[in-house]
């Protein structure tokens, strides 16, 4: 199968549904001229035009608001986001309007429209450009959240957005879109809401999402030569969240271990947490634990960054905790 | 300021332009009093005093066009030919309320007739009403839309965003400020060094005119020539609609910013009376026919009580319902 990167397989959604459908349009700073901050939006300006891949100036607040306006009025557009970091400023937009539109106004005006861009940490940023979103965004009823932690998935669940007719806040980083993975030629959906069990075991369930899955896949080849199989699922979606697969996994394994790349109050940790407690707590063999980021604004140095950050030893002790070896 | 003498409109129009404003004003009368009895809840932002902004608006645009405002929202449902008792039956939050009881006061929608909200954050509805016009722009449309705010959600810093984007993009979009001269209980003089808010444009070069809001033949033609230059594709029009809103803010204001004489002043240019003024003096009406309009206008603000208090609440299976398109949404529920 071919290998492209994941900023390839992100253009290659919005392009393929911006010629399926022509009331879909990409606006954001620097998405049309510069061909990108990242160079997801590469050559779209050439084949759409400037009336389709649209520069806006540095005004998330009101760019993010000029696009709901268009959602309800007809368009799906997909807005990009520098970063997650700069979407706060149009927080208003999202959550206040796109994501109670349809309910306030009884069901006559829906919001199809995605949100998109990166999100975590990215290396020496410091703290207000490595915030995480999920939980943020995730608490709101009316948005969708997505997740996706390798190319393949980021392709087919960007389709899925676009093609979705709620508001959908869709997460990526900048640390991934120079990721390569096997995406195949030709049209795939992934449907929202369906995590993916990565790999099989019958030890200890792992849930984690995003690029920091990473360290789960690292740690679950070291594991294994130690003969220890962990279960590792990438959630995916995170709003709506695969509960059954978690849960099933959960009853099979008896452990379970969340790994999650922010901070740990009021996180997706804990909500899988209350969830698998609830549904599944006379199987639990062990406390459930879960691996997060410092309780901190995340730091500058590579130390401290260091300390901040789970990693792939953290995740081979943890497991071995929770198998009381 | 842009005045008209009114002979230009006809007879009709004056006609409909009474029947309109008088329906507005019974109905908002009508709504102080049932909120005070406490016959529904939330807040209350009455339109008294301003209703020549709706009427003279109404009257300028063609029924393709779009319409958002701010959460001070009864009057244009009303003005778009809504029948009161949808609004009524909102305001009670009933499931035949024309946003099915799931909006409220500050949230008035009808997709059939272009009511697109109805907005509750002050000056949300500001890149939202020039997204509205940048979707009739990007369809190739000749429709306009109309994007209501009042003078202190013009203070929002959302609005220069939206003005510079509005006319970099041409956006055929007409931002009316209905300016009563009072963001809740705070002045216009007291929040700006600038207080002519017709020159909050400027900077972006948008054209813009102040209005004699108490004069519904001077908004009919502001309005009308900002349609004009939006149609044609020259972009948005700012328009300082000078207004008044005889009641307070919200129906808990004690009203301690302002005298009684400065709305009395006010109260002395209503633009109701200046229009029956005209239908007399030209005797575009009899007193009889005048008296039939009154009767007509008090029996639907009647029959709209009536609707709304006899309408059932929604069922409680409607909180599950309209969150999501997706109608299957596994909601967690513990």
């Amino acid at each position: 199968m071919r290998v492209i990167q994941f900023r390839e397989a992100l253009r290659e959604a919005m392009s393929e549904e911006m010629r399926r459908d022509k009331n879909v349009y990409l606006m954001g700073e620097e998405v049309a001229e510069y061909n990108g901050a990242y160079k997801v939006s590469q050559g779209m300006l050439d084949e759409f035009g400037p009336e389709r891949v649209i520069d806006t100036p540095i005004a998330e607040l009101g760019f993010t608001g000029i696009a709901v306006g268009s959602a309800m009025n007809g368009l799906r557009p997909i807005v990009e986001f520098m970063t997650w970091n700069f979407a706060i400023l149009a927080a208003d937009q999202i959550i206040n309007s796109a994501a109670k539109m349809l309910q306030m106004s009884g069901g006559q005006y829906s919001v199809p429209i995605v949100f998109r861009g990166g999100n975590g940490t990215a290396g020496q940023l410091a703290a207000t450009h490595s915030q995480s979103f999920e939980a943020f965004y995730a608490h709101v009823p009316g948005l969708k959240v997505l997740t996706p932690s390798n190319p393949y998935d980021a392709k087919g669940l960007l389709k899925a957005a676009i093609r979705d007719n709620d508001p959908v806040v869709f997460l990526e980083s900048e640390k991934m879109y120079g990721d390569k993975g096997e995406v195949p030629e030709g049209e795939y959906i992934i449907p929202i809401g369906q995590a993916k069990v990565k790999r099989t075991g019958a030890d200890v369930t792992i849930v984690s999402f995003g690029k920091i899955i990473k360290i789960v896949d690292e740690a679950a080849d070291a594991l294994a030569a130690e003969g220890i199989h962990v279960e590792v699922i990438d959630l995916r979606t995170i709003r709506p969240w695969d509960e059954k697969t978690v849960i099933e996994s959960v009853k099979k394994t008896n452990r379970l271990l969340i790994v999650e790349e922010s901070w740990p109050v009021a996180s997706i940790a804990s909500e899988i947490t209350f969830r698998v407690q609830r549904m599944a707590f006379d199987y639990l063999d062990a406390p459930i634990r879960r691996l997060m980021q410092s309780d901190t604004p995340f730091p500058f140095s590579t130390s401290l960054i260091e300390a901040a950050l789970p990693n792939t030893g953290d995740v081979v002790r943890v497991v071995k905790e929770l198998m009381y070896k | 300021m842009a005045k008209s003498g009114g002979s230009k409109f006809s007879k009709a129009q004056y006609l409909k332009w009474y029947e309109s404003m008088l329906l507005m004003r019974k109905f908002e009368e009508k709504c102080g009093q049932l909120y005070i009895q406490q016959k529904f809840g939330g807040f209350c932002h009455l339109y008294i005093g301003q209703e020549a902004v709706v009427a003279g608006t109404i009257s300028a645009c063609t029924k393709d066009d779009k319409h958002i405002t701010a959460y001070r929202d009864h009057a244009h449902p009303l003005g778009l030919g809504m029948h009161p008792k949808f609004v009524m039956a909102e305001l009670y939050g009933k499931a035949t309320g024309c946003s099915k009881g799931k909006g409220g006061s500050m949230h008035m929608f009808d997709k059939e007739l272009n009511m697109m909200g109805g907005h509750g954050i002050v000056g949300a509805q500001i890149p939202m009403g020039a997204g509205i016009a940048f979707a009739e722009k990007y369809k190739g449309t000749k429709n306009v839309a109309f994007c209501s705010f009042g003078d202190g959600a013009a203070r929002q810093g959302a609005l220069h965003e939206t003005f510079n984007m509005a006319m970099t993009w041409k956006l055929p979009v007409i931002f009316i400020i209905e300016n009563n001269n009072y963001a809740m209980g705070t002045s216009v003089q007291r929040t700006t060094n600038v207080t002519d808010l017709s020159k909050m444009g400027d900077s972006y070069e948008m054209p813009s005119e102040s209005v004699d809001g108490m004069t519904v033949e001077a908004v009919h033609e502001a309005i009308a020539r900002a349609c004009d230059h939006a149609r044609k594709g020259n972009g948005p029009t700012l328009l300082d609609i000078r207004t008044y809103r005889y009641k307070g803010h919200s129906m808990s204001d004690p009203q301690k910013y302002r005298t009684k004489e400065e709305v009395k002043n006010w109260q002395n240019q209503d633009p109701i009376d200046k229009v029956l003024d005209t239908i007399i003096k030209n005797k575009y009406a009899t007193e009889k026919q005048i008296e039939a309009i009154q009767d007509r206008v008090k029996a639907l603000v009647d029959e709209s009580v009536e609707f709304a208090e006899n309408s059932p609440l929604p069922d409680p299976s409607e909180l599950y319902k309209d969150v999501y398109m997706q109608e299957d949404y596994p909601y967690v529920t513990e």
